[in-house]
């Protein structure tokens, strides 16, 4: 039976196994190639997208949990948000693969807390893995698109 | 040298122009290997041995699986040499009798359904004839009757300045320890792949996640026994490497073009899963350094002896090039008459292991930096007092034996450190918090070092790095070199140097791909050499290529970028010659005896102090870093914001050496811990706070001034951090990552 959900805001339907990850229906059958694969198990975050409005590793959820599901990938995410301007101003992005699960981990967080303090932005990325910035320019984009200080 | 003429930069934002790639790597619209389209491509994957060393006697086919089906490429496949250029070629491109160790490839498997090929991975069964004395440790391996090579050593270098025996004479303290570092994994985000097209001329064309193009094409020409007209290498987007992706890819390279060679047309991806990567890929190499210091009752330092060596695993790769930087940085940045350092690389059962951000010379500093501690405790003198009176100043002679210049400023960074840090207040303070016995135990402590930025010694003279500048007809100026984007910035500061020397706005310039069929060959990406020795000669090409404009194109000697687009419109029109090529000239004082491993082996140093605070928690022994200051002196920030980041992000990486990561290895010498939930590196959790301080002095070889960061930061951390652990708990650490298992049976057994 095929699953029924809305990517990015369109309604899409997949024949594949209720199995199939996620991760790979949105970047094989959808060509989302933002969604990336870090560690398939779920552990660097590279893979996250939101589901619902709660973020997620796609590689741990297996697409018969999507039906009826809302799905946002970094694709999905407004082309020109403060957050997107942010991450470019402050240095959030180097080698760039982890950035649309760190993008996303933001929304979420931001979501959330409209004014995030540092620690709570320290915790709503700690799913997410990043191993060029050590994250300082992260929290200073994130604290920017929140309004608040850069100087992180 | 006082801090006066040093600038410290305050405002990083300004000066930093936005990342050329940010946009498509925040959009997720940036193409990584994964990502590349490609129709009708088959999967590859390797079939690897499982013993540590021995003899590879047969490969059984499952006769229940139709073979006919997959592409199959053995070592009789390789049209070229079975082995992969680098120094030496001794490692091969697939096992066809002895191997060294367990992973190593044997047979390379495609097809078009990736689940398919994963049955079929297990279909193939190799019939190993196993080494029975496998070596897995430095001294087991220099001890051992058993050879993998001659001796088990692949190299053994000596710097020997002065003379040990007098400056024990000299000497009224003396410290001894030996130091244990581990195996350290890049954990690039973006595992390793490549991926491979048969061309219509017969050639090959591999893209691919790599940081030296250069070596990928000459690894090709060799194993494919092809010229290089016939071959094509081309990086994509690159998602993190750190040294990760210097010499592997050319291995993964040769596996996809000779999957592409046999696949009849149809292109052939080969990307590693993280466990592969994990288990197969070069790593930091792990060290054991005996150490000696000796000072008088000044505190001066009166000798230093050293044997400081390196598992360089089952081939020789790069360890030789790791172990002369983890030499050459050994005596860290002090003056000492007296120096003896005997570096050698030796020969395991393990994978090989290569290069990663700070190249050998990480190792070498921990055991320098955490010995300095040592001597200052038996001194009676505090740790950042014994460095004040040790570090190098202009006119000092540096431990290989030049005379420092003016480019110095040792002492500058750690002044600027203390400053910054409060050291002695909070030395005083955390001392209070300690006496009251709370639940935990707070300390501060320091690293001095120096990093060489470039190849070490006569390298970028043999390396002769060529870059071009090609002039468009609409005005907009190509940056053509081999160096790769892989996150650390290159892009934009490569081309911010360009429009800069050039006078024109960023985005009038360009990089073009690293594809080695259009750029010339500027040598490869690591060394910390990109900005600074590349980026010179993007400055110098700039100077060639506006002398061209006003002699043949009328360029005024006053330009805006209309009127440079003018000249360049001329220039185009009137069939001049576009482009412009500068090759690398040594510095003229530049001396290096490889030999005697004395002279002078960097156009330049960055200098820096870095000071750790921790709080360790006497119930679980965890530690944390409270607060990290980095202090350094860099010549000149290009781009403020990248090389924040740059720092930022390897004190993370230093942090995660010192406290969390380690390489665990299985009874065969294979990673044991490969996956990401039980490697465990920094989260965002982990993490406290960084301060970055960046000292301009304008005087490295490279543009403005400025010199290499890249693996600088790397260097720090780890004695930084095992200094402060050891002040907070009052015990001696010889290894690292210092978890709580470690310090539970430190604490237990005292302490010393």
């Amino acid at each position: 039976m095929p699953t029924t959900m809305r990517i990015n805001g369109e309604a899409f339907q997949s024949s594949s196994a209720p199995n199939s990850r996620l991760l790979d229906v949105l970047r094989n059958e959808c060509d989302l190639k933002g969604t990336k694969e870090g560690c398939g198990e779920g552990e660097c975050g590279a893979c996250a997208v939101l589901v619902n409005g709660k973020l997620v590793n796609s590689c741990l959820v297996p697409l018969g949990q999507m039906e009826q599901a809302e799905i946002t990938t970094v694709e999905g995410l407004p082309e020109d948000s403060t957050l997107a301007r942010a991450f470019v101003q402050c240095g959030a992005t180097q080698c760039g693969i982890c950035t649309p699960g760190m993008m996303l981990a933001a929304t979420a967080l931001l979501a959330e807390h409209a004014n995030p303090t540092l620690e709570e932005i320290r915790w709503g990325l700690s799913g997410n893995l990043c191993r060029c910035t050590g994250y300082g320019r992260i929290y200073a984009a994130i604290a920017q698109a929140a309004g608040g200080s850069a100087d992180v | 040298m006082s801090l006066t003429l040093v600038k410290q930069r305050t405002d990083h934002q300004k000066a930093s122009p936005r990342r050329v790639d940010g946009v498509a790597k925040i959009r997720g619209t940036a193409l990584y290997v994964d990502d590349l389209p490609c129709a009708d491509v088959l999967h590859g994957a390797t079939v690897r041995t499982t013993e540590a060393g021995g003899t590879l006697q047969e490969v059984v086919f499952d006769p229940a699986i139709d073979w006919s089906e997959f592409v199959v490429v053995t070592a009789r496949d390789i049209p070229g040499m079975n082995a992969v250029k680098l120094l030496e070629n001794d490692q091969v491109v697939l096992v066809d009798r002895a191997f060294r160790h367990a992973g190593e490839a044997v047979v390379l498997l495609a097809h078009a359904d990736p689940e398919k090929l994963g049955m079929a991975l297990k279909g193939v069964s190799l019939v190993e004839l196993p080494n029975t004395a496998p070596i897995f440790d430095i001294d087991a391996a220099l001890a051992a009757q058993h050879e993998i090579i001659p001796g088990n050593i692949y190299t053994d270098y000596l710097l020997d300045r002065g003379d040990v025996a007098e400056g024990e004479h000299l000497a009224d303290v003396i410290i001894e320890e030996r130091f244990l570092t581990p195996s350290q994994e890049q954990l690039y985000i973006e595992p390793q792949g490549m991926l491979a097209h048969l061309q219509e001329d017969g050639g090959i064309l591999v893209e691919g996640s790599m940081q030296c193009p250069y070596y990928v094409l000459d690894a090709l020409v060799q194993c494919m026994g092809m010229d290089k007209d016939h071959l094509r290498v081309v990086q994509s987007t690159t998602g993190g490497a750190f040294g990760g992706k210097e010499d592997y890819p050319s291995m993964i390279a040769c596996h996809a073009a000779l999957l592409a060679l046999k696949a009849g047309g149809r292109s052939v991806k080969l990307v590693y899963e993280r466990g592969e990567d994990l288990r197969v890929t070069p790593k930091r190499h792990p060290s054991r350094t005996l150490i000696r210091l000796g000072a008088n009752k000044a505190g001066e330092l009166q000798f230093i002896d050293m044997d400081f060596a390196i598992d360089g695993g089952a081939y020789r790769t790069l360890s030789p090039v790791v172990l002369s930087r983890g030499v050459i940085h050994a005596p860290g940045p002090y003056k000492c008459p007296h120096i003896r350092v005997r570096g050698r690389a030796v020969a395991t059962n393990h994978p090989p292991f290569g290069a990663f951000r700070g190249f050998g010379a990480p190792q070498s500093i921990f055991a320098m930096e955490v010995a300095m501690d040592r001597l200052a405790k038996k001194l009676a003198m505090d740790p950042a007092e014994l460095r004040r009176i040790n570090l190098l100043r202009t006119g000092d002679l540096s431990p290989t034996g030049d005379v420092v210049g003016a480019d110095c400023f040792a002492h500058a960074a750690l002044d600027a450190a203390l400053e910054h840090t409060h050291y002695y207040q909070r030395l005083a303070e955390y001392r209070a918090w300690n006496a009251a016995g709370y639940q935990t135990r707070k300390g501060i402590g320091l690293a001095t070092f120096a990093h060489g930025a470039g190849f070490t010694g006569n390298g970028e003279l043999h390396l002769a790095s060529r870059v071009s500048l090609q002039a468009l007809a609409n005005g907009h100026v190509e940056i053509l070199c081999s160096n790769t984007e892989m996150g650390q910035g290159a892009a934009t500061t490569l081309v911010q140097i360009a429009a800069d020397a050039l006078g024109l706005p960023m985005d009038r310039v360009h990089l073009a791909q690293a594809d080695t069929s259009r750029v010339p060959n500027s040598g490869p990406t690591v060394a910390s050499r990109t900005c600074m020795v590349v980026g010179d000669l993007i400055q110098k090409a700039a100077g060639q290529l506006l002398q061209r404009l006003r002699e043949t194109a009328e360029l005024a000697a006053s330009y805006d970028a209309q009127s440079f687009a003018a000249a360049c419109t001329r220039l185009c029109a009137a069939a001049g010659d576009t482009l412009v090529t500068a090759q690398y000239q040594p510095p003229a004082d530049m001396r290096w005896d490889e030999q005697a491993f004395l002279g002078r082996a960097y156009a330049s140093y960055a200098w820096a102090a870095y000071i750790a605070e921790v709080e360790v928690d006497l119930l679980t022994l965890v530690t944390r870093v409270l607060d990290f200051t980095a202090v350094q002196e860099i010549g000149d920030a290009v781009h403020p914001v990248i090389v924040q980041g740059q720092i930022e992000g390897g004190v993370a990486q230093g942090i995660g050496y010192a406290l969390h990561e380690d390489v665990l290895w299985n009874e065969r010498g294979v990673m044991a811990n490969d996956r990401l939930t039980n490697y465990i590196i920094p989260t965002s959790a982990d993490l406290g706070f960084m301060h970055v301080v960046l000292l301009e002095g304008g005087l490295g070889a490279g543009p403005k001034g400025a010199k290499g960061v890249g693996e600088l930061p790397m260097d720090g951390p780890a004695p930084a951090i095992v200094n402060a652990i050891q002040r907070a708990l009052d015990i001696d650490i010889r290894q690292i990552p210092v978890r709580p298992e470690m310090l539970l049976e430190l604490t237990m057994s005292g302490g010393h």
